[in-house]
């Protein structure tokens, strides 16, 4: 048995707006796309910025890849604002209820001194990593073509901001709120070999203008290797030698990556898809990036992890581009 | 047992230490937009965090409102919520908004996310990232809370693309990208003090409030969900501002400048919502002139006096826009009204009452110089002749609104100035438009006045028609014209049940 609440029924004069029936047909639209869908300003600026004066506001030329239609990048996670914001909280609630946990049983006390030494050389410098993929992506959303991927180039780099603060959070953890471990692992940031291949590919990447460049540089390149070695090689080896409770605290990191990584499968499609000229760029870029960032993360991955962990990150990176159609 | 942390100690360890000194690169390359303005910053460390809301606790809050906000977006929806509005005369301030205010949203969400990037300060970056995101915030929720009367209601079907052609949209639009083209530090003198400290009160607040007036459930909703957002804007407006005044001695007077320049762009900007307040909402929220009094004069008063310990004084032309607030209205729906066959709303002759209203809200002016146009314009409406004007008006170059305003001191006489740039002469509003030129002239001889471009050719036709119904896409005939007789109005009848 259903019952039915009878309600006036007025005929609307049109189901959506022009432009989103004009991609989509003359029938309801969702949220996402009335929220994406060309809203952003198309034509008729007015004024050259003072800071780029041969561009205009916006500007399709700020990047070498050629779209006919930037609004091409659909996000499979139909992520607007709200959307958004309200998975994230869920994602946030796991992680306080894990971060509370922790604290409140102490299981920083089950960790050995080079357990907590490794934390502090190895997982809490990444936050400046990940304040540079911060950065990246708001780099993206200023200067980027069409709602469809400059809002979620903001969201990444939001996310980036979040998973930076989370970490410091660990560092604080681990010494008890003084700052110290934070700023240990700031020196090791700044001063330690084993980082400073990675913190001058992340240098490079800031001072790299192609914002679509940068976002495969970055979101990409070096996250795929980034969180295949921490969140996935690291993980497993804490897990061996008794430290899995460090697991609850890099939860959301390892849930966020998976939900990144269909973004990013899809953009990777979507620009490759578009013409062999993109393909072509994109591999070239991608395989200059790969090299680069190879050769940075090769003796953090090495003191980390071993000899072999690099080699089966690229592995993964390598069929991660192969199946959106690079390299074939 | 770990230690207690405060907020601030905790948010400057979970934040502000994110950055670092360059080892690899120059790092003025990373941030190369921080110097060409003059600005001198000495120490980003000094930069106090306005609030100290780490992402986490972003996401629980925000989550929660946009909760609330949608639950009430589906039941006005499910409700048909649009009929419980005091007048159909009401959605024609929605579209005005929808099509003038919310792209600048828009403009928002990409400038501060373009300062969020450029700022050498981690504490400014990440302020000024979480308000590019709450910006975006604003520009999708009210696409979702007015989505439901563009599917009842004329003229918001092309809200996109109007704004980027039609006449006096260029102006809000010109207003925004003037900001965006400037260095990062004018773009926070600009939007992050001048409009969301001090003229936010002069068009957010009004705007919701005329909705909240007006039965609008579904706007209002969202005007207070942003509520909190807003406040937090005006923190980062007015921190902004200190810190560049604390920073060197040598900013005041670039400061300055940029103050004068923002207020007089700003109030020209508010032209529209001192036409909305006065003329579009039938159930009137306050008049301009008191909204002008309450939120600048007393309120913008108190700022500039506690701003004059850095030497910062009231902006320039702060004289003519105290006489400005009993005419600018008048002048502007009288415009839209002549011009009511190119707007993408609809106009209309205040009635009787609204009339009365005008008379005791404007006594020094209304009867004097405005009501007798009025009373004209009814008579000839009464014998079938609704008046247009046929011609294209003339735009100043640097706020682009038709040459409607008069001098303050003889309201029967156009203001109008102008400058020799190059051989070329261009033609303004007022003195404080004509300075703004004459200061970068360079800028603002690149403005895409609609005008121009239409003799240009650059907008189709040949006639005025063809460009209103193939460039700007109005829908002739239910976008535009007069109220009266408008299929907005024949729908509202029916389904009111009235003939």
């Amino acid at each position: 048995m259903s019952i039915e609440i009878k309600t006036a029924t007025l005929e609307p004069v049109r189901n959506t707006f022009a432009h989103i029936e004009r991609r989509f047909g003359d029938k309801p639209a969702t949220r996402y796309q009335e929220a994406t869908y060309d809203v952003a300003s198309a034509t008729n600026f007015h004024y050259r910025p003072l800071w780029q004066p041969d561009k205009l506001l916006q500007d399709a030329s700020r990047t070498q890849l050629v779209m006919a239609d930037w609004y091409a990048f659909r996000d499979p996670r139909q992520f607007y604002y709200g959307t958004y914001v309200q998975a994230r909280a869920k994602m946030q609630e796991v992680a306080e209820s894990n971060y509370a946990f922790f604290e409140k049983r102490n299981l920083a006390r089950l960790l050995s001194d080079e357990q907590n030494a490794a934390l502090i050389r190895f997982l809490v410098p990444l936050r400046h990593v990940e304040h540079t993929a911060n950065l990246n992506n708001m780099y993206g959303t200023g200067l980027g073509m069409g709602t469809a991927l400059t809002q979620a180039m903001l969201y990444d780099g939001m996310d980036r901001l979040g998973i930076a603060q989370y970490l410091s959070r660990i560092g604080l953890i681990l010494d008890g709120n003084s700052g110290e471990a934070l700023a240990q692992a700031k020196q090791h940031w700044m001063d330690d070999a084993v980082w400073q291949g990675m913190r001058a590919l992340c240098e490079e990447l800031m001072v790299t203008e192609d914002w679509f460049e940068l976002l495969l540089a970055q979101d990409i390149v070096v996250d795929t290797l980034v969180y295949e070695l921490v969140y996935k090689q690291w993980d497993a080896q804490l897990a061996d030698n008794g430290a899995q409770d460090v697991a609850m605290l890099t939860e959301f990191m390892q849930d966020w990556w998976k939900d990144n990584q269909r973004w990013g499968d899809s953009v990777l499609k979507t620009a490759a898809a578009e013409s062999a000229d993109n393909t072509a760029l994109m591999e070239q870029w991608i395989s200059n990036w790969r090299g680069k960032a190879a050769e940075a993360l090769a003796p953090l991955a090495s003191e980390m992890l071993g000899e072999q962990a690099l080699e089966s990150a690229m592995a993964v990176l390598d069929k991660r581009l192969n199946k959106a159609g690079l390299f074939k | 047992m770990a230690k207690k942390l405060n907020i601030k100690d905790k948010y400057r360890l979970l934040t502000r230490d994110l950055d670092w000194e360059f080892s690899y690169q120059d790092r003025s390359k990373a941030f190369p937009y921080e110097a060409f303005e003059g600005i001198k910053i000495t120490d980003w460390s000094k930069w106090e965090d306005p609030f100290r809301l780490t992402m986490d606790a972003y996401w629980k809050y925000q989550a929660e409102k946009e909760k609330k906000l949608y639950a009430i977006f589906d039941a006005f929806q499910q409700n048909n919520g649009h009929l419980n509005v005091s007048d159909p005369r009401y959605v024609n301030a929605l579209k005005l908004f929808l099509t003038g205010v919310s792209p600048l949203e828009y403009q928002a969400y990409q400038g501060f996310a373009h300062v969020g990037r450029q700022f050498g300060g981690v504490g400014a970056r990440v302020a000024c990232q979480m308000q590019s995101l709450d910006e975006l915030r604003h520009v999708q929720t009210q696409i979702h809370a007015i989505s439901h009367y563009n599917k009842y209601f004329d003229g918001l079907q092309e809200y996109s693309h109007m704004h980027d052609r039609v006449w006096y949209l260029s102006v809000p639009k010109s207003f925004f990208n003037d900001a965006r083209a400037a260095g990062p530090f004018e773009y926070m003198i600009a939007i992050g003090f001048s409009f969301e400290y001090v003229l936010t009160n002069l068009l957010f607040v009004p705007f919701m409030s005329g909705a909240a007036h007006n039965g609008d459930m579904a706007t209002v909703t969202f005007g207070f969900s942003a509520q909190s957002d807003e406040a937090r804007h005006m923190t980062l407006g007015l921190e902004v501002i200190k810190f560049l005044l604390e920073q060197h001695e040598d900013n005041v007077p670039i400061v300055q400048k940029w103050i004068d320049k923002w207020f007089w762009r700003g109030t020209r900007l508010l032209t529209i919502v001192a036409m909305m307040m006065d003329y579009m909402l039938p159930n009137k929220v306050m008049s301009w002139q008191e909204a002008w009094e309450v939120y600048f004069e007393e309120a913008g008063g108190a700022l500039f006096k506690d701003l004059a310990r850095y030497g910062i004084t009231m902006p320039k032309y702060a004289d003519i826009i105290e006489k400005e607030k009993e005419h600018i209205s008048h002048q502007a729906w009288w415009t839209f009204y002549t011009h009511g066959h190119a707007a993408g709303f609809h106009t209309w002759i205040p009635t009787d009452e609204e009339l009365d209203w005008l008379s005791e809200k404007y006594p020094n002016t209304f009867d004097k110089y405005y009501r007798p146009r009025w009373e004209l314009a009814k008579k000839l409406e009464a014998k079938g002749e609704r008046f247009y004007t046929s011609g294209l008006p003339m735009l100043c170059q640097t706020c682009q609104i038709p040459m409607l305003f008069t001098e303050m001191d003889n309201p029967g006489e156009i203001s109008y100035r102008d400058h020799v740039h190059d051989g070329e002469r261009y033609h303004f509003c007022s003195d404080g438009c004509h300075d703004i030129f004459v200061d970068e002239p360079e800028k603002y001889v690149q403005s895409w006045l609609p005008v121009h471009q239409i003799f240009q050719g650059n907008c189709g036709g040949p006639d005025v028609e063809n460009i209103l119904s193939d460039y700007y896409r109005m829908n002739l005939g239910a976008d535009n014209l007069d109220m009266k007789g408008s299929p907005d109005e024949k729908r509202w009848k029916q389904w009111k049940g009235v003939a």
